[in-house]
């Protein structure tokens, strides 16, 4: 076991900084969070910074266009580019994490002409339609019907949790084909123009008041069958394989981010009034953020393993679902001591006054999208019980 | 970077489990709380094996391993809760002549402390106070053992004075120590929550309620899935810890110490209920070994202690 970073690592670190420091303070500032074609202009811009300079698609492989970096150097670029605060991958997420990556396993040669090099450049973005409201947790239970009608499907019925939507080119479709075949048999993964008649969007008001998901509606869209990525009914397959794709990295950004706002948090606890003394002089306090930087740190060791499993073995190994039950645990825990710290001054999404706490409290909400958003907990516990343990299921 | 178990290690860990196993079976570290809680002979074919050995240089009839090889190996002793001061031996092997070829026991208590374990069975005993390490006789210390103590593997003693001793080697043989001690102790409790974990799943596989194996149930499922989170937790701040103990220049070795003491014993101590818990009624039992994890957890976790102070220590890197 070693910790080391090899030479060419941590000379890559080094390049790759010294273009953060170059390029970060030369951005515009960052738009208004409910100003959704700001937002997409805003992040595909830093794509196409990313792109010029090298940094687009590095963990895709060379024959997609991307830079075939191992998994180590991409767990350094999102750790360094995190660190350094540049942008999110934001409104390219679909496009550069799910939709690319699965396009180019398993579509072909003239979709991936077609699409790739539009999701590198920042060029296209896209939106992800899977589930369904009767179709969460247990995904592969969808019903938004796709018939075929000479070389075009005829797509109706509804998907929701669609992310930028209202500002996506093309949109990764799970639509069911045949209704009559065991229900992961009959799905097809299909790639949807999203300027096509009969689509409807209806933005969904999340409880932190954003509006990045939306609900969306499909009557008689017709998608050309060239559009179809792999074979018709094997769309459940098409869609895992963007599951086995992130290699461990998944979380990286988060957890960098998590780490620096505790670091923020103990700085207002070593500053607010207590009594006579600070926040900081509770022991009670004190020693919770004592086990979350603890917690944080097994994670980032957690995270260096499963990157370590995946380079040795191509795929993650069973950590994925271990780590985000953890790392779900973490976020309730620094956002419930947060709140418990603030209390009055908890009471705004901003900061009130002087009192930086603003962003604790935007955490404290954030914290309950992730323990149920790509997999809830108790998804995971299963995963991590049948999968890992052998359990038997239920069913 | 590699952090997973490379090939030496992967071969140590099987070395050390093919060992363990069949020998000492469960039975076996039951039969030592009849004696004064080591067997000798499993003590000496230990020594042979390098347990306390492994990190000398080999001019010295070490093996000349690392913090790293010395974790794999502490983290099946403690899955396998082999009793006897193993942690306080190891450390003292390169202090005492005879230690390192199992003639020797050494047992360890914090300077401060007014409890002893394993003081009957020990040769020598080691006060250890952050900036110097003491030994003294175990035959000098007056104190009362207990009848009942908690854990049944792990006898302890009621000493109200501990004796003053002799200096034990140079001044930074102390936090060497320290944190050697802590975290071969760590590695202990991570290979007892990774026990508890394994007795949880199979009992939840094998015991039939309602019709189907309790473990098909999500409500015990889930208890399963959580112990398996903390130990996997656990072992990556314990193996980085161990990794940061070899390799100095990565920076932050205390904060990694803390951490993996920490979320260790937390993680056996929690385990070691839940195992108890997915057990029922059974598992409150003396005859069902679960309470024997959660005990030597309690124990383990008492000889590093001082977790309030590790908790503030790494508070100050937030």
């Amino acid at each position: 076991m070693d910790l080391r970073y090899t030479e060419a690592e941590e000379q890559f670190r080094s390049t790759l900084r010294s273009w953060l420091e170059h390029v970060l303070p030369t951005l515009p500032p960052e738009p208004d969070r409910d100003d959704w074609a700001a937002r997409r202009a805003w992040d595909t811009a830093w794509q196409r910074q990313l792109f010029d300079a090298g940094y687009a698609g590095l963990n895709w492989p060379v024959e997609a266009g991307g830079k075939g970096a191992s998994p180590t150097e991409h767990l350094i670029f999102l750790e360094e580019t995190e660190r350094a605060g540049a942008p999110y991958v934001g409104t390219n997420f679909v496009g550069l994490l799910h939709a690319g990556p699965t396009i180019n396993a398993v579509g072909t040669p003239e979709q991936k002409a077609a699409r790739l090099p539009k999701i590198l450049s920042g060029d296209e973005v896209w939106c992800q339609g899977f589930s369904e409201p009767n179709a969460g947790s247990d995904l592969a239970s969808l019903q938004c019907r796709a018939v075929r009608d000479g070389d075009h499907y005829v797509v109706s019925g509804q998907k929701i949790w669609t992310s930028f939507a209202q500002v996506a080119d093309w949109c990764e479709l799970l639509v069911r084909t045949d209704p009559d075949a065991p229900k992961h048999k009959g799905i097809t993964w299909l790639m949807l123009d999203m300027t096509t008649p009969g689509i409807q969007i209806r933005p969904l008001q999340t409880i932190a008041g954003s509006g990045e998901f939306s609900e969306v509606f499909f009557d008689d869209v017709r998608i050309p069958v060239s559009n179809r990525v792999g074979d018709e009914n094997d769309g459940w397959r098409v869609a895992m394989v963007t599951f086995s794709f992130e290699r461990g990295t998944a979380f990286v950004g988060e957890l960098v981010q998590t780490r620096l706002m505790l670091g923020r948090f103990a700085d207002l606890c070593r500053k607010l009034p207590k009594g006579n003394a600070t926040v900081w002089d509770d022991p009670g306090i004190r020693r919770e953020v004592g086990h979350l930087a603890a917690e944080l740190d097994a994670l980032w060791a957690l995270t260096k393993r499963n990157v370590t499993q995946a380079s040795r073995d191509g795929v993650p190994g069973v950590g994925g679902s271990v780590f985000k039950l953890a790392y779900s645990e973490v976020r309730h825990k620094l956002g419930d001591l947060g709140m418990r710290v603030l209390g009055s001054s908890g009471l705004a999404l901003d900061d009130l006054g002087e009192v930086p706490g603003g962003e604790h409290v935007r955490g404290w909400i954030h914290a309950m999208s992730i323990s149920i958003a790509a997999g809830t907990s108790q998804i995971q516990r299963n995963i991590v019980g049948e999968r890992i343990l052998g359990l038997p299921k239920e069913r | 970077m590699f952090f997973d178990l490379d090939e030496d290690e992967r071969a140590l860990q099987e070395g050390i489990r093919d060992l363990l196993a069949g020998r000492v079976t469960m039975d076996v570290v039951r039969a030592a709380a009849d004696t004064d809680g080591v067997d000798r002979l499993l003590w000496a074919e230990l020594a042979d094996a390098g347990v306390f050995a492994l990190r000398l240089p080999e001019a010295e009839g070490g093996l000349g391993l690392g913090m790293t090889h010395a974790t794999v190996v502490f983290e099946e002793l403690g899955r396998c809760l082999v009793p006897g001061p193993l942690v306080a031996t190891h450390a003292a092997a390169r202090l005492i002549e005879g230690v390192a070829t199992g003639d020797r026991i050494v047992t360890a208590v914090a300077g401060g402390s007014g409890v002893i374990a394993h003081l009957a069975a020990a040769d020598d005993l080691v006060v250890t106070r952050p900036e110097v390490l003491r030994i003294a006789r175990p035959d000098d210390v007056v104190g009362v053992a207990a009848t009942r103590p908690l854990d049944p593997l792990t006898p302890v003693h009621h000493v109200p004075d501990l004796p003053t001793g002799q200096p034990l080697g140079e001044q930074a043989a102390a936090p060497a120590w320290q944190r050697e001690a802590a975290v071969l102790t760590a590695a202990q409790l991570l290979g007892l929550a990774l026990r508890a974990t394994d007795m949880a799943v199979a009992y939840a596989k094998q015991r039939e309620q309602f019709g189907k194996p309790i473990g098909a149930f999500q409500a015990v499922k889930h208890l399963c899935a959580d112990m398996l989170t903390r130990a996997e937790v656990a072992r990556a701040a314990v193996y980085s810890a161990a990794v940061h103990l070899d390799d100095p220049d990565l920076g932050g070795v205390d904060r990694a110490v803390d951490a993996a003491v920490v979320l260790a014993a937390e993680a056996a101590q929690r385990n070691g209920k839940a195992c108890i818990q997915v057990h029922g009624g059974m598992g409150f039992t003396w005859e069902v070994d679960a309470h024997l994890v959660l005990k030597r957890a309690m124990a383990l976790s008492a000889s590093i202690g001082a977790n309030d102070e590790r908790l503030d220590a790494l508070a100050a890197t937030a």
